[in-house]
């Protein structure tokens, strides 16, 4: 299986999620480039964290006419496994393949520093390798990750089970501490209906190798592999 | 050319920390009868001929508000 992971103009985390599949996982992965509405054969999209278009109007707003997001959308629409990190959860927000938007983070700072998540669905292809209970340790890098949808949406989402990573303490508590930007109900990270396109705020491409800090995240890239390969997938 | 201008506008409910800030600085300046402040954005859009109001409005639909968090308003020229 081969990986994709596109690339638009300020993109500057696509080269962090490739070395973490080409060098970390050893797996097959190229690049997609914007303009070009090809996804190469990719069984599995990333949309990489950065700054496309400069976050010009509103971050990820431009982003979703770009030629290769139909594709993506094609693809996810077929039920392809598509992860959205950071920039590209913004993305798939604006783009409609997930609910809700994102506003500034509510103490108005760009915010860098580890934030520690629960995972609570492992449903997904890109979750499903995560052990039962783990506290996830990762970087946060953003200015605009403060989650947001209609109350009647968190509601749905929260009732059925979307909300994919949560921001809580090392010791798995939700607390406001533990949120780095004032998401609604501590929500780092859902999931579309089918569970086949997930984004989130927090970045796995940062947490691969432990001289980064934590391997945490690999777990987000393996999963598909053993999902797609149809093997069990379990942590 | 003929303008419209489009304001665009955070829904009711939804926090504007920028607009909070804003109204604490006013306050420190000594501006305290200005009790809140809630931010947006105007594009003023130079029309060519056969852009009608709909077509505003589906610019607005279409990108230049988001409808999950944002509100529009159009002002066509007379």
């Amino acid at each position: 299986m081969k990986f994709g992971v596109v690339v638009f103009p300020g993109s500057n985390c696509d080269y962090d999620a490739y070395t973490a599949i080409r060098d970390a996982l050893r797996q097959p992965v190229e690049y997609l480039w914007h303009a070009d509405a090809d996804l190469k054969g990719a069984d599995c999209i990333i949309l990489p964290g950065g700054f496309s278009y400069g976050d010009y109007l509103r971050a990820g707003a431009v982003a979703r006419f770009a030629p290769v997001l139909e594709k993506v959308v094609q693809f996810a629409r077929d039920g392809g496994p598509v992860l959205g990190i950071c920039n590209g959860f913004q993305i798939l927000l604006e783009a409609g393949l997930l609910p809700g938007a994102m506003l500034k983070n509510s103490n108005l700072r760009f915010v860098h520093r580890d934030v520690y998540l629960a995972c609570e669905n492992r449903d997904t292809p890109f979750t499903c390798g995560v052990a039962e209970g783990a506290v996830l340790r990762m970087p946060v890098s953003h200015g605009e990750g403060n989650y947001y949808a209609p109350p009647d949406v968190i509601d749905m989402l929260e009732r059925t089970h979307r909300v994919v990573f949560r921001y809580v303490t090392r010791a798995g508590e939700r607390t406001v501490a533990a949120n780095p930007n004032g998401s609604i109900n501590n929500i780092a990270g859902i999931c579309n209906e089918a569970g086949n396109v997930v984004g989130l705020m927090p970045h796995p491409d940062r947490a691969y190798e432990a001289v980064l800090g934590s391997t945490d995240g690999l777990a987000l890239f393996e999963s598909p592999i053993k999902a797609l390969r149809g093997e069990p997938c379990e942590a | 050319m003929r303008y419209a201008r489009v304001t665009v506008r955070y829904k009711e409910g939804v926090l504007d920390p920028q607009g909070t800030t804003i109204q604490r600085a006013l306050s420190d300046l000594g501006f305290s009868a200005i009790e809140s402040v809630r931010t947006g954005r105007t594009f003023e859009l130079a029309l060519a001929e056969g852009a009608t109001r709909e077509t505003v409005e589906k610019a607005c639909r279409a990108l230049l508000a988001n409808p999950v968090i944002e509100t529009f308003d159009i002002e066509m020229p007379a």
